[in-house]
């Protein structure tokens, strides 16, 4: 493989864990201390999870048919040729679909960058990345669907405006 | 077949990802509701519409994790009082505004990058406004 190719790796991180482990920590030192608060906060946090525990099957659902569906390679495709007003549909929808941490996106937004994509469809892409489509069902559980449907539509809009802020800005020869 | 697989390995990794992160919060949230009293949420929260906002935006901004994380937090600060405005500020800036990935999104130039995270600000109490504007107009 050509090393100029050669794509850096993102390391996995165990950050998850060591958070689990700290708060795990903190919940047994203080067991020693007060056992009642530990108590009633096991039976608050069981109490939580047991809500949430529906909708997180709701959510692997939706993971694996997005997963299914939609791969880096086809956002790369459709944000990287497609033109005119015809990218700022497709700047939306790929934002939405697209799945994984953020910095996975950035060497990807960067490369499309210095192929002429404009920051205006940069900035409307990142800000849909805000639309989370797996974890809708945790939304609309503890803020109802009208609710969900509102804030979609209102964040959805309010991403093209700020994209074509950034496109008067390059316009203009700020960026 | 192989994509169907290969689709529901990742979900599970997703998943398995998340996980820790929800037990950790879940845990977390139910020790700081066992040990708060209301008192401090609404001495954090002015109930003040414009003031409340821009401390849910900020918080929002600062904190970083899966989103989900702010739906639960966002859903129990409900449950405490505190209004619909400052948590919806709250969840669209925990999404929108990266001030700690602020260095790594300086690739895509580091103008750009803040202009966006404070753009994003802004507009995260805009959304909120926006939407509890709507909702409100839906509910009469």
């Amino acid at each position: 493989m050509n090393p100029q190719n050669r794509q850096k790796k993102p390391k996995s991180s165990n950050t998850q864990w060591y958070f689990l482990s700290v708060v795990a920590l903190t919940y047994l030192v203080l067991g020693f201390v007060n056992y009642d608060i530990v108590f009633n906060s096991l039976i608050t946090s069981k109490n939580i999870f047991l809500k949430i525990l529906p909708a997180l099957g709701v959510i692997f659902a939706v993971m694996m048919l997005v997963n299914y569906f939609i791969s880096q390679k086809t956002v790369k495709k459709y944000l990287g040729v497609s033109s005119g007003v015809k990218r700022w549909p497709i700047a939306i929808i790929s934002g939405i679909i697209s799945t994984g941490p953020i910095y996975v996106w950035y060497p990807l937004l960067n490369d499309l960058r210095k192929k002429g994509l404009g920051y205006g469809f940069i900035a409307t892409f990142m800000y849909n990345r805000a639309v989370k489509i797996p974890l809708l069902p945790l939304l609309i559980y503890y803020f109802t669907p009208t609710f969900t449907g509102v804030l979609l539509g209102v964040m959805i809009s309010l991403s093209v405006l700020q994209g074509l802020f950034f496109v008067q800005l390059e316009k203009a020869g700020v960026l | 077949m192989d994509n169907a697989v290969e689709a529901g390995r990742k979900a599970i990794k997703g998943l398995t990802n998340m996980l820790p992160v929800l037990i950790g919060v879940v845990l977390l949230v139910g020790f700081i509701k066992t040990v708060t009293p209301q008192s401090l949420y609404t001495g954090l929260f002015q109930q003040n519409q414009v003031l409340d906002s821009l401390i849910g935006a900020t918080l929002g901004s600062f904190l970083t994790g899966n989103a989900a994380t702010s739906y639960i937090l966002g859903g129990e600060l409900m449950d405490k009082g505190i209004g619909l405005l400052p948590v919806t500020a709250f969840l669209v800036s925990w999404v929108t505004v990266g001030v700690v990935q602020l260095p790594a999104e300086s690739i895509l130039g580091k103008k750009f990058a803040i202009i966006r995270n404070v753009t994003s600000f802004v507009l995260a109490i805009g959304a909120a406004a926006v939407t509890v504007f709507i909702l409100g107009l839906l509910s009469v």
